[in-house]
């Protein structure tokens, strides 16, 4: 008995850490590829999920709980994307920094969501009360949250803060100008119609003042049934639909399926960042999307 | 956003007689007359899609920063609001003075099981485990069907309250599961947890029968700790900060239920230690491994025993899943390996108003083992299947030993409809004793509704 004292102490005391980097644990890639772009080096960061990856259903792994117990800063998408497994996380984990307050910050409490649903009920679906949660595809979203997220930065390490500052007015400059850049080049896309996976895209097509005129998921998070995918062939066809579109980590089977029998192409995009080999930050997500797309618009 | 203005105005004439009296500053009035203009025409454009905004700016100068990084994304989605506008947000009543917005979360598990077992499962015993819980009785019934209450308390205090029918050997009732308090301040790494609660040895301990794989338990649970060790006590719990998940933690409890009873030691009949390891292994597979401990004194437990006893427990899970993906395939392995030491007397248990002045006694001295290996293949989102090895070691000098030991089989396929539902249909081969089988069929519905859980891995 006393020997296992002993050794909870001893690694107790190997275990307390000396000062040193703002440790961060993003949930999603996007929000990883944000903070080193505000931070670079003066900060290290943890990414809990892949662009290959379902955030929706995601594990509380061991790993993700060592990770959390660790951070001075966890940065997630909220809106109860993560709602299955967050909230084990900080549970399990232990750390106070990051269960409320400065530590935890939440993309959707700095930005207005879309679709928020009128009624909650869930015989429609895995429907959000606090609206979509995807929202990492408008790069005005995006400002909006690394500002706030430099804020953040600087509450919790203000010795970094002007480094912060500069960093977010570099980030703000190259982000603005790139927008100008996609929107111009994504003018031939303006009124595109589209069929989607999941409800997913909505911050994307809005922006680019493209439509959707359907989904795969006959309601959002169940997965594809042929009945479904039988009845959005007409549709499909009639409304001359640009692509259907789907992210990295999403099955391609139903997608291929009604690209067969309407000859209207399916594009994987890239979701967030990682999710294909050009979309290695935000700026590669947003000119990867925007390529593919209109890749198949000539 | 002009409601806000208006009152804002509202309120500024009410208070005109008072001011005027004291001769404002003038200076002070316009400077609220000029940020009422720039908080109007703001509003305008924030109109769209309101809801946060307008929180925000019912905060008013102290959010007015953060009101600005939004406007630019929403003056971009009005150029575009047009083109695609489902459902658009609604705004919130922000000030709204509702009762019921500090609500715990409640969720609610509904499960029902048909059973049908070729040998009536009150007719037989497991050699070696008179108080092996069961597998459920035969014909329809219910399973464990409950309610839970969960919230954060405060900044410090999270609270947890679930109630359970429950459905022991025709005993019908409800029963409180689990009441207890967790800390979310302590630093390092602790945390405690207070009340009454299923204790952390093992794997399947501390998990709700609602997230297992299979109809009922493993044989070694309804053995060893008759399907689950709950009971009243507290925990103290210390997770590492290393890249490796390590948890090391103790508990103390009253030591009331089984494999425990009669509350001995003033009240703290029982006191466990468990320690967790796990991580990563590339992005595809996922592990957790532990040991653990529940040593007690007991007097009079369901099984007859009293005297010390020790449970150690050895439990691995490994799961593999392409890109991390658990719910759309992969394969989960998992086993728990139970020793259990006893030192006492075995006494007929006493029914309730029968005294019996003098009750055979016979001692009861050794060691019996437990294992399970189970092993689940997911087909897709919507189906598993899985097979799961059940061995119990009745060992000797223990009173209900026959030289004999229990074996069972059991294989199961799932349904999922929505991570909110589920059907299950198993089939078990189950030796019990010597020259004795039990071929079962089960079939199980299980649902939740309510609040969305978050379940540990």
């Amino acid at each position: 008995m006393r020997k296992v004292y002993f050794v909870a102490l001893l690694l107790f005391c190997l275990a307390t850490p000396a000062a040193q980097a703002l440790e961060v644990f993003a949930c999603e890639p996007e929000w990883g590829s944000l903070v080193h772009e505000l931070a670079g080096d003066a900060v290290h960061v943890d990414v809990g999920t892949s662009a290959l990856q379902d955030v929706h259903v995601i594990e509380a792994k061991p790993s993700l709980i060592a990770k959390v117990r660790r951070a001075d800063l966890i940065v997630c998408s909220g809106a109860d994307l993560e709602i299955g497994w967050l909230p084990q996380l900080i549970r399990q984990a232990g750390n106070p920094k990051v269960a409320s307050g400065a530590g935890y910050f939440l993309a959707s409490d700095q930005i207005t969501t879309l679709e928020k649903p009128t009624s909650l009920d869930r015989s429609e679906g895995d429907i959000h009360a606090q609206g979509n949660p995807h929202f990492q595809l408008d790069p005005y979203r995006v400002l909006a949250i690394a500002k706030a997220l430099d804020a953040r930065l600087s509450q919790l390490d203000p010795a970094h803060a002007a480094d912060f500052q500069k960093r977010l007015e570099d980030f703000s400059t190259r982000w603005q100008a790139a927008i100008k850049t996609w929107e111009a080049k994504a003018a031939p896309l303006k009124g595109r119609k589209v069929v989607v996976h999941h409800m997913s895209w909505i911050y994307l097509l809005q922006w680019l003042g493209m439509e959707q005129i359907g989904a795969l998921e006959p309601k959002p998070g169940v997965p594809p049934t042929s009945g479904h995918l039988a009845s959005l062939v007409e549709l499909t066809k009639n409304a001359h639909a640009l692509a259907i579109l789907r992210a990295a980590y999403q099955d391609p089977k139903p997608g291929d399926w009604l690209s067969e029998q309407t000859g209207v192409p399916a594009v994987t995009l890239p979701f967030t960042v990682g999710g294909d080999d050009k979309a290695k930050d935000l700026f590669g997500l947003f000119d990867s999307t925007i390529d593919k797309l209109l890749a198949v618009a000539k | 956003m002009k409601k806000t203005a208006f009152a804002v105005l509202g309120s500024l004439m009410l208070g005109t007689p008072l001011w005027a009296a004291e001769n404002p500053p003038d200076t002070a009035l316009q400077a609220l007359d000029a940020r009422i203009r720039v908080l109007e025409a703001e509003g305008q454009k924030l109109r769209e899609q309101a809801a946060a905004a307008l929180a925000a700016a019912d905060a008013a100068r102290a959010e007015l920063e953060k009101m600005k990084a939004a406007m630019q994304s929403q003056q971009q989605a009005q150029a575009t609001a047009a083109v695609s506008a489902p459902r658009e947000t609604s705004a919130p009543n922000p000030g709204g003075a509702n009762g019921n917005a500090f609500n715990p979360g409640i969720a609610v598990i509904l499960n029902g099981d048909y059973a049908h077992h070729s040998k009536n499962p009150d007719s037989y015993v497991h050699a070696g485990f008179p108080n092996v819980a069961g597998s459920g009785p035969q014909g329809l019934s219910l399973g464990e069907s409950e309610v839970s209450f969960a919230a954060n308390i405060d900044d410090k205090f999270y609270g947890q309250f679930t109630i359970s029918y429950d459905d022991d050997n025709g005993k019908v009732g409800t029963n409180l599961e689990e009441a207890y308090i967790d800390t979310l301040a302590l630093p390092q790494g602790f945390s405690v947890r207070a009340g009454r609660f299923f204790s952390n040895i093992g794997y399947l301990n501390s998990h709700h029968a609602h997230t297992d794989n299979f109809v009922d338990r493993p044989l070694a649970y309804q053995a060893f700790l008759a399907d689950q060790y709950g009971d009243d006590g507290a925990q103290l719990r210390w997770v590492a900060p290393l890249d490796l998940f390590l948890e090391l933690g103790g508990e103390v409890f009253r030591g009331e239920n089984f494999p425990t009873a009669g509350a001995n030691h003033s009240g703290v009949g029982a006191h466990t230690l468990f320690a967790h390891a796990g991580g990563d292994v590339g992005t595809e597979n996922s592990w957790l491994a532990g040991v653990s401990m529940l040593k007690a004194s007991t007097t009079g437990a369901d099984d007859g025993f009293s005297g010390d006893n020790t449970l150690y427990l050895a439990d691995a899970t490994w799961k593999w899943a392409p890109n991390g993906n658990t719910k759309d395939g992969g394969v989960t392995l998992r086993s728990e390996y139970f020793i259990d030491r006893r030192h006492g007397t075995y006494t007929a248990p006493l029914d309730d108003g029968i005294d019996l002045s003098d009750p055979a006694t016979q001692p009861w001295i050794g060691t019996r083992r437990g294992v399970y290996l189970e092993s689940v293949y997911r087909i897709n989102r919507t189906w598993d299947v899985g097979y799961r090895f059940d061995k119990l070691w009745a060992g000797s000098g223990n009173p209900f030993a026959t030289g004999y030991d229990p074996l069972r089989h059991s294989v199961e396929l799932t349904w999922r409809n929505s991570e909110f539902s589920f059907f299950r249909l198993q089939y078990s081969h189950d030796d019990p004793l010597r020259g004795l089988a039990d071929n079962a069929i089960y079939l199980q519905y299980d649902v939740s509704l309510g609040a969305h859980g978050a379940h540990k891995f």
